[in-house]
């Protein structure tokens, strides 16, 4: 792999909320001088077909990400608590929807 | 067996039967070397394929016949452009850099889709680039929606859905053309007489004569062959040719009931692999114009850094 960027802008991740009461979503990235340039740049790249009413912009090099790799010990903590999951508990059908 | 060796035949099974589940993989997770490389080499020249896509096209904005249709194709355009870019971000994520696409781009070292080495003649040539080269398009690219590697898939999908924009423009062209005057039906036919068969080229060498396809079929990289695509794209567009009362210039061409799909005339893949080589009619202009654009902005973009520099310093001065 390499990391050579002698001469590229840094690169930013793109985040799009498509409408309001939506979640912004990861669209995909692009590089860019500073932070205002890459927001101008995400509306022109990711949203010319009006899909979007609000954008995130991250330096690529400022998110912590999880690795795959230790995918099984990271979640472990969750994996032996089935009790945190409703069906866990048996109601009699008398009962009814719960 | 050494453990290193092993333990690498049991990750590459492991990466086989998550791409056969049809599970998708993402940019951390592990991938065989081949892989990787494959996909950046075929990204790259997508990603490539659509950048040089606009110089063909380019030729005719300033002679577009109207206001309307500059204004489309200016658009078209710069979807193209987007499209490249879409392409570019998601190889980046197998850890080549955007500089080192553009220095192979440059020098030669990749390649893109050998259709935007032809020129572009007259108006109906935009017509025709729209309808068949980006009809061609879409086949090859609804196909790798389902890509195993997730984020060439996603920005798939994307493109999908502002590429039938494109189609439908370029036929909208044939179809003012083709319901014209004679000349403009002249124009029109000798579009499609030049386009059809490097169209047909998009589609990639004979599956027997194709020697990366096999393993990316398995990778589920590809997920339909070079001629089961083509046959598609025939398909689907013999009746809309039929409909502009416009000829495909193949006289094998002809339904055959018992296939079920329409046969055609051998592809003249001499032609196909001299313009690959870099002697088809524009290869020279094309990546010369493609090089000039990219040193010419270079200044903008140093522009851009310094000014960038300069409004840190001067809000940690403030601060």
């Amino acid at each position: 792999m390499s990391n050579e960027t002698k001469n590229e802008h840094p690169l930013y991740e793109v985040f799009i909320r498509s409408k309001n009461g939506l979640d912004h979503k990861h669209v995909g990235s692009l590089h860019a001088s500073d932070a205002e340039m890459a927001l101008t740049n995400a509306r022109d790249v990711y949203t010319r077909r009006s899909e979007g009413v609000s954008i995130w912009v991250v330096k690529s090099t400022d998110i912590v990400a999880s690795s795959p790799e230790d995918r099984g010990s990271f979640y472990e903590p969750s994996d032996d608590k089935l009790y945190r999951h409703p069906t866990f508990f048996e109601l009699p059908d008398e009962v009814g929807h719960m | 067996m050494d453990v290193i060796e092993q333990e690498l035949e049991e990750l590459e099974t492991a990466f086989q039967a998550k791409v056969d589940a049809e599970q998708r993989i993402e940019p951390k997770d592990w991938m065989p070397a081949k892989y990787r490389q494959t996909l950046i080499r075929q990204m790259s020249q997508h990603a490539h394929s659509e950048v040089v896509g606009m110089l063909p096209e380019g030729n005719w904005l300033t002679r577009a016949p109207s206001l309307k249709r500059k204004a489309i194709l200016m658009a078209k355009i710069q979807d193209e452009g987007g499209h490249g870019l879409y392409l570019y971000s998601a190889t980046e994520t197998l850890g080549t850099s955007r500089d080192e696409m553009f220095e192979q781009l440059h020098s030669g070292k990749a390649k893109y889709s050998s259709i935007f080495n032809y020129p572009t003649l007259s108006w109906a040539d935009i017509g025709a680039i729209g309808w068949v080269v980006d009809g061609a398009a879409i086949v090859n690219q609804i196909a790798l929606c389902r890509c195993s590697y997730g984020p060439y898939a996603r920005a798939m999908i994307r493109i999908c859905k502002e590429e039938s924009f494109h189609q439908r423009q370029g036929y909208e062209i044939m179809m003012t053309m083709a319901q014209g005057t004679k000349e403009q039906r002249e124009m029109a036919q000798d579009a499609l007489n030049r386009w059809w068969w490097p169209t047909l080229m998009m589609f990639g060498p004979n599956d027997a004569n194709s020697a990366n396809s096999a393993q990316s079929m398995k990778w589920k990289i590809k997920r339909q062959s070079n001629d089961d695509l083509r046959q598609k794209f025939i398909d689907a567009t013999v009746p809309q040719a039929e409909f502009l009362k416009l000829t495909i210039p193949d006289d094998k061409l002809a339904w055959n009931d018992e296939r079920g799909h329409y046969d055609f005339g051998e592809i003249d893949w001499d032609e196909f692999k001299s313009v690959v080589k870099g002697n088809g009619l524009c290869n020279r202009e094309r990546l010369q114009a493609r090089i000039e654009a990219h040193d010419g902005g270079k200044w903008v973009r140093d522009a851009a850094l310094a000014y960038a520099a300069k409004q840190k310093t001067r809000n940690a001065k403030a601060a």
